[in-house]
């Protein structure tokens, strides 16, 4: 009995509650497009930036994002950093590269990895390109794009990334 | 040190329709349209015109980590704005709004509410509300817990299972005015007592719906509300107080906070029209009726209350923003408006609310 005297540091009471969830009208249609090979982003009515991935609303003016537009699946790196440790639970080897990257056609980054380059060679404008799974393994899923690879294209000017169009450096600006 | 109490106006309110399901709605996709119908009540043009921003919500509700953070893309916050959020009910936001305007650190605030919660099973979410070490490891659920507190009542004989019955009917019968309700319609409380019971001595009925949605709010002192040009009503006094954790020291046949809280807000100090009362179960209204002292004078949610459709998070607001249209709209000179957080009404707020 003389455990009943040791003090109570703490009680085991496990937390399960099961939800049915829904990503969004905006972010389903963005996911069905992802399903069919297409990145998409949303144009703000008001601003003019385009968004990805659309959440339904241009978040500095608080309107909603209708219309659709089909991006390239071709990106600048914004920046990046080269992951050493492990992490549990995470397949991929280290050292690897998780870039933000914006996508031409976009104003804002997202985040994936960039792979088949040379980690000390990767730089911020640096032009790179998706590289899909293939067809019949596309989901409702970012990872339907496995990484993106570095281009031979001139870098993007710092002062220029987001500001690409869907045509590149080459197009118009956006 | 006195400062001297800056009166407050609700100016603008709008509330979405309370819906079993948004389906694949997101918080902005249901935030926004409330958002731009307030703004379009004054003539805004979205959170950078106001001094102030105050939500409540929930993340336990739909599941989403962080959803209230999410929520902020409805407002068109760039540049950066004021902006704060409660884990409660916006009515508790409309209470923080209303002291940051006091203090003079405001002078208009835009509040907001939304609530997703058909993704989860609401009364088990609930439970996690609870003490951690006693009640929430037993998952008691919100409608057991209330239909505890519904046999505390029937047994000491303060109410009858037709009281009860009747709530439900008069709830029915005044949402079919209410374009925004869920559950509406002629019920006779024979037919209702006819029903079987669902937690004894709950029937279905007794219990509000689950409902997904929005509403918010826009007010503002008595200055900046005449700069508008706008309609407004006054929010003559708020006040909230909440009991005991250990739902085995209450009391659950009275409700004592709502007592406190109706007194230091000044309920008593005039005729009361109209009262919308936030009672998530038929008993509740009756207990809410005797603490704030209603009588034969008032309408009793002539909106269908919650009974009709409850907005997690969203509700209590929405019961500020129902007496507010109906002083607007002239129907009614004074008003009050009550939310309700925890188990058995735990956490009561009270709000006064009077013609200009």
């Amino acid at each position: 009995m003389s455990d009943a005297r040791e003090p109570v540091t703490g009680i085991e009471a496990p937390v399960y509650l099961q939800y049915q969830f829904t990503a969004g009208r905006a972010p389903s249609r963005f996911l069905s497009a992802l399903k069919q090979g297409r990145l998409t982003g949303q144009r703000c009515p008001g601003c003019s930036q385009v968004y990805i991935p659309p959440r339904g609303a241009c978040p500095a003016c608080g309107i909603a994002t209708e219309e659709e537009v089909t991006l390239s699946n071709k990106a600048t790196v914004q920046s990046f950093t080269i992951v050493y440790i492990p992490i549990p639970g995470n397949p991929i080897k280290p050292p690897y590269i998780v870039a933000n990257l914006v996508p031409d056609g976009a104003n804002i980054s997202f985040i994936h990895l960039l792979s088949e380059c040379v980690n000390e060679e990767v730089h911020i404008g640096q032009r790179v390109e998706a590289v899909w799974k293939p067809e019949a393994e596309w989901d409702y899923k970012m990872d339907n794009i496995l990484y993106y690879k570095p281009l031979e294209e001139p870098d993007v000017p710092v002062e220029m990334i987001g500001k690409l169009g869907v045509d590149g450096l080459e197009g118009k600006q956006s | 040190m006195s400062v001297q109490a800056r009166d407050i106006a609700i100016v603008a309110f709008h509330q979405s329709d309370c819906q079993a399901s948004a389906g694949a709605t997101n918080e902005v996709e249901l935030i926004m349209p409330e958002i731009r119908a307030v703004m379009d009540q004054v003539g805004l043009r979205n959170a950078q015109d106001v001094d102030f921003v105050c939500s409540g919500s929930c993340d336990y509700l739909q599941g989403a980590a962080f959803a209230f953070v999410a929520g902020v893309d409805a407002l068109g916050a760039v540049p950066p704005i004021r902006e704060s959020h409660v884990e409660m009910d916006a009515a508790w936001a409309l209470y923080e709004s209303v002291l940051k305007i006091r203090m003079g650190h405001a002078d208009s605030a835009l509040i907001y509410g939304f609530a997703k919660s058909s993704p989860g099973e609401l009364p088990i979410v609930l439970s996690q509300q609870l003490d951690p070490y006693y009640l929430a490891p037993l998952w008691v659920d919100t409608v057991s817990l209330a239909a505890l507190q519904a046999r505390l009542m029937l047994d000491a004989g303060k109410i009858t299972e037709a009281d009860m019955a009747a709530v439900v009917s008069r709830s029915r019968h005044n949402a079919m005015n209410n374009p925004h309700a869920q559950l509406a319609g002629e019920v006779s409380v024979e037919s209702l007592l006819a029903q079987q019971h669902f937690v004894s001595p709950l029937r279905r009925h007794d219990c509000c719906p689950v409902s997904d949605g929005a509403s918010a709010m826009i007010i503002a002192t008595v200055e900046q509300a005449k700069a508008w040009g706008k309609p407004y009503a006054i929010l003559r006094g708020i006040d909230h107080r909440i009991e005991s954790h250990n739902l085995c020291t209450r009391d659950l046949t009275e409700s004592p906070s709502t007592r406190r809280a109706a007194e230091a807000a000044g309920v008593a100090d005039g005729a009361v029209d109209v009262a919308e009362l936030y009672a998530p179960f038929s008993h509740q209204e009756i207990i809410l009726s005797r603490a704030l002292g209603l009588g034969e004078g008032t309408s009793v949610n002539p909106s269908g209350g919650v009974l009709a459709g409850n907005l997690m998070m969203a509700s209590g607001l929405s019961r500020v923003g129902e007496v507010f249209q109906r002083i607007v709209s002239g129907e009614a000179r004074r008003g009050v408006a009550h939310a309700t957080s925890g188990p058995c009404l735990q956490h009561n707020l009270v709000a006064v609310v009077e013609a200009a």
